[in-house]
């Protein structure tokens, strides 16, 4: 039943008349709520659409979450409260940065942690090269003379 | 008719493709040479096939023969030629068919210009090119059929998505392919290799130029790709961090690095099985970002014919080759030892932070990329992650690679001293400091990443400056050394160019994002607004007729100063037949900037809602990227040389014993 809602949402999305992702008559008078309000915007994923924020979606849907977004503002919310209140009625899916809590952990420490490993596995072999005896430098096959010969020889 | 005859063609390949990958691998294993022959031929004929499959679905397509499936489902006769041809591969089984025919073209280029290659090597070679193409004419015979017939063809077709009926577009996804398809020679001359169990400076060598050439591609097409988001998407991004966008991303950092750690085993003989690794691994992520996007696990724009079954099947080639790959790659550690010696600051241990860096970046983007998929499977949490992770998890690694890239670069090999490495570096670093801390001034205030963006990319123009003229030598004048910078090898230059290419895109990007302004109005036919000094005057809104399309076109005027200078036609588009709107921006290009404008609705009390932006430096972003390609083409063009140079070193230096530099 969801899902089948979804899709005629996204259908609805995509046979609706263009419309500008954020139109005139949405944006708040004041400068700076404004300017908040497409912040907030920037960080919200469009629920209906592919990997668009509301900012930049033109879906019905993504206008009437920008129109909530600023009912927000102009009600006194700060920006957390407006994002809290948005996560509460669609869930975490809506945010386009992932909080870090939880297993959601993994995702922001998997970069560190894997740079940490690459470095020390780097560092272990830059060294051990670094004391490598010389004779590993051997001179070349007769095979490869062979071949080397072709080579110049061309 | 002509249909059958490429349906026919594309079964004969397949044919030709198994026996190209069975008889050459008994052949080159017993070392009989006639058997070991067969490959050549094979891969030449295996390549006259596929391009006859290729050009008979191109026929059906511009001739829109209605009886065919995709042509049915893809293309209308309203639709211009370019559009109708780029309709081929516009769709999965054709992108598919325009996999095989680059997969093909490829071994027959290697076996065409392969003469140097070992005839075991080559036979090797060209026979695991085969079995990729094997895996793939079963993809597209069994799942994804181009040639599919209709009992009772329709009087036309259901049309191209809109969104790709679009000339940046149409050339996207060959570059793209290239790229992507490019990476399988240095997939096979990674498998060769480990298959004959050896690993040395001349596999190197072979392989560099193949790698370079598909990261050329790759470059060029995600340029394209970003291009086309910038001014089809309708309010001029250059990257979305979509799902598809990091598909090509990944094997083109990883080919980045392979690029870098190639010269390694080719000067040096160390790196050899990270050098392997990463063959296997950049090809991988092409198949990785495939599967991601035919399958649909990922939804996104591009993902246009996605279904399970072929993402299985997909997934399942990928199991076996990469899993076949890794295996060997285990059990043939041993003919992979490093020879080469060097101290801790040299340029190897230079190309070693290079590697880690652009490695784990390439980590940090497909753990991104598959987390919502994860997290659903094993937290149940359904969960987005986008641009803001992207920005902020990827961006340190392209900071900490660009600060460390002049120094790297001029380091000598085997051992070397910061210090003197610096020597020449310091004017650079003081210049780029200062220009920074301008760049900071003027801009009164906001984020750190203009002026960060532009201490880097002068540091990294610099530095390859420093790094040109210092290879003229010392001694002699200006004039002299002016004239050897001529006869530098293409590769010294390719080198220089294709870093500064990296530093034009940085300065693009670092622009553009920090310091667009944007203005959303209504505005009155015959009314002028002015937005970041320039005067705007919308002057009409017609209805005009398209091809295939009807468009709502706005005329309007941009003054600067009092003076005309652009006239624009912003567009929204409506396309009957796929009943898709599409907008169409207006962009006055410029070196400093572009002017952007988009045209939205009629408003209920008149006039309509246009939307305006200044996007500072816009088209660096693309011209870089176009630069590092003609880098990666002049250090391609120094091949021959390279072969001769590294060939000459390699008899001396061993009989001299290890010079202490």
């Amino acid at each position: 039943m969801k899902r089948a809602l979804v899709i005629l949402m996204l259908l609805a999305s995509v046979l609706a008349a263009p419309v500008l992702a954020v139109t005139p008559s949405e944006m708040l008078s004041d400068p700076a709520l404004e300017a908040r309000a497409r912040d907030i915007s920037k960080g919200l994923r469009c629920l209906v659409c592919r990997n668009e924020n509301i900012d930049e979606s033109n879906a019905d849907l993504a206008a009437d979450l920008r129109v909530l977004v600023r009912e927000r503002l102009v009600a006194g919310d700060s920006d957390e409260a407006v994002v809290g209140y948005i996560v509460g009625r669609y869930g975490e899916y809506v945010l386009l940065k992932p909080t870090a809590t939880g297993a959601n952990l993994a995702l922001w420490l998997a970069g560190p942690a894997m740079l940490i490993l690459g470095g020390l596995i780097g560092w272990r072999f830059v060294r051990s090269r670094r004391n490598a005896s010389a004779e590993s430098e051997r001179a070349l096959s007769p095979e490869e003379e062979v071949q080397l010969k072709e080579i110049l020889d061309r | 008719m002509i249909a059958e005859l490429g349906h026919f063609a594309l079964i004969l390949a397949g044919l030709v493709a198994l026996v190209q990958m069975i008889v050459p691998l008994i052949g080159a294993h017993r070392l009989w040479p006639g058997w070991m022959a067969v490959a050549v031929p094979a891969a030449i004929l295996q390549f006259a096939l596929v391009a006859t499959a290729f050009g008979a679905l191109t026929y059906s397509f511009v001739t829109s023969d209605f009886s065919l499936r995709l042509v049915v489902l893809n293309s209308h006769t309203a639709k211009p030629m370019l559009y109708k041809v780029a309709g081929v591969w516009g769709n999965h089984e054709g992108s598919m068919l325009l996999w095989v025919l680059i997969l093909s073209m490829f071994g027959a280029a290697a076996a065409a210009f392969g003469r140097n290659l070992r005839p075991s090597f080559k036979a090797r070679v060209l026979a695991v090119q085969a079995s990729i193409g094997v895996a793939f004419y079963g993809f597209i015979l069994f799942t994804s059929n181009p040639f599919w017939r209709l009992a009772t063809p329709p009087m036309n077709g259901e049309d191209l998505n809109p969104l790709l009926q679009d000339p940046g577009l149409a050339f996207h996804p060959p570059f793209l392919y290239l790229g992507y398809v490019g990476l399988s020679m240095a997939f096979s001359f990674a498998m060769a290799a480990l298959i004959e169990g050896r690993v040395d400076a001349a596999w190197g060598r072979w392989v560099r130029p193949w790698t370079l050439a598909a990261w050329v591609f790759l470059t060029i097409g995600i340029a394209l790709g970003s291009w086309w988001a910038y001014y089809e998407l309708g309010w001029g991004g250059f990257w979305f961090w979509d799902p598809v966008e990091n598909a090509s991303f990944m094997p083109w950092l990883l080919a980045t690095a392979l690029v870098h750690s190639a010269v390694v085993v080719e000067k040096r003989e160390a790196l050899k099985s990270w050098t392997i690794l990463l063959a296997i691994m950049g090809f991988g992520f092409s198949w990785i970002g495939t599967f991601l996007v035919r399958s649909g696990v990922i939804t996104s724009v591009h993902a246009f014919a996605n279904d399970p079954e072929r993402g299985i099947y997909i997934l399942a080639m990928l199991a076996v080759f990469m899993g076949g790959a890794l295996t060997l790659f285990a059990a043939r550690s041993g003919a992979m030892q490093a020879k080469g010696i060097f101290g801790i600051v040299s340029r190897e241990s230079a190309l070693v932070v290079n590697n880690i860096l652009l490695a784990v970046s390439a980590f940090v983007v497909f753990f991104g990329t598959v987390w919502p998929l994860a997290a659903e499977i094993f937290f149940g949490r359904k969960l987005s992650v986008g641009a803001p992770y992207f920005d902020a998890a990827f961006t340190p690694f392209m900071v900490a690679l660009a600060a460390i890239l002049p120094i790297g670069a001029m380091l000598p090999w085997k051992r070397g001293s910061i210090a003197r490495t610096m020597q020449p570096l310091w004017g650079v670093l003081a210049l780029s400091m200062s220009g920074g801390a301008l760049v900071w001034v003027l801009q009164t205030g906001g984020s750190m990443l203009a002026p960060m963006g532009f201490i880097l990319a002068t540091w990294v123009i610099g530095g390859s400056l420093v790094d040109l003229w210092s290879r003229t030598g010392r001694s002699g004048g200006a004039a002299s050394r002016i004239r050897r910078l001529r006869n530098l090898p293409g590769a010294d230059w390719g080198k220089a160019i294709a870093h500064s290419g990296l530093a034009v895109a940085v300065i693009g990007i670092a622009a553009m994002t920090s310091w667009q302004t944007e203005d959303i109005r209504v505005v009155q036919v015959g009314e002028r607004f002015s937005h970041a000094g320039y005067e705007i005057e919308l002057q009409d809104v017609n209805q005009v007729q398209g091809p295939n399309y009807s468009s709502t076109m706005a005329t309007m005027a941009v003054y600067r100063d009092g003076r005309e200078i652009a006239l624009m036609h912003p567009e929204k588009r409506v396309y009957p037949v796929a009943q898709m709107p599409t907008t169409e921006a207006a962009i006055d290009n410029g070196i400093f900037r572009d002017i952007y404008l988009v045209i939205g609705d009629p408003q209920d009390g008149g006039g309509w809602a246009v939307r305006t932006y200044i996007k500072p430096l816009a088209n660096w972003i693309w011209s870089g990227c176009i630069i590092m390609a003609i880098g990666g083409l002049f250090s391609l063009s120094d091949r021959r040389y390279r072969v001769a140079a590294g060939a000459r070193r390699q008899r001396t230096a061993p009989s001299a014993g290890v010079p202490a530099e």
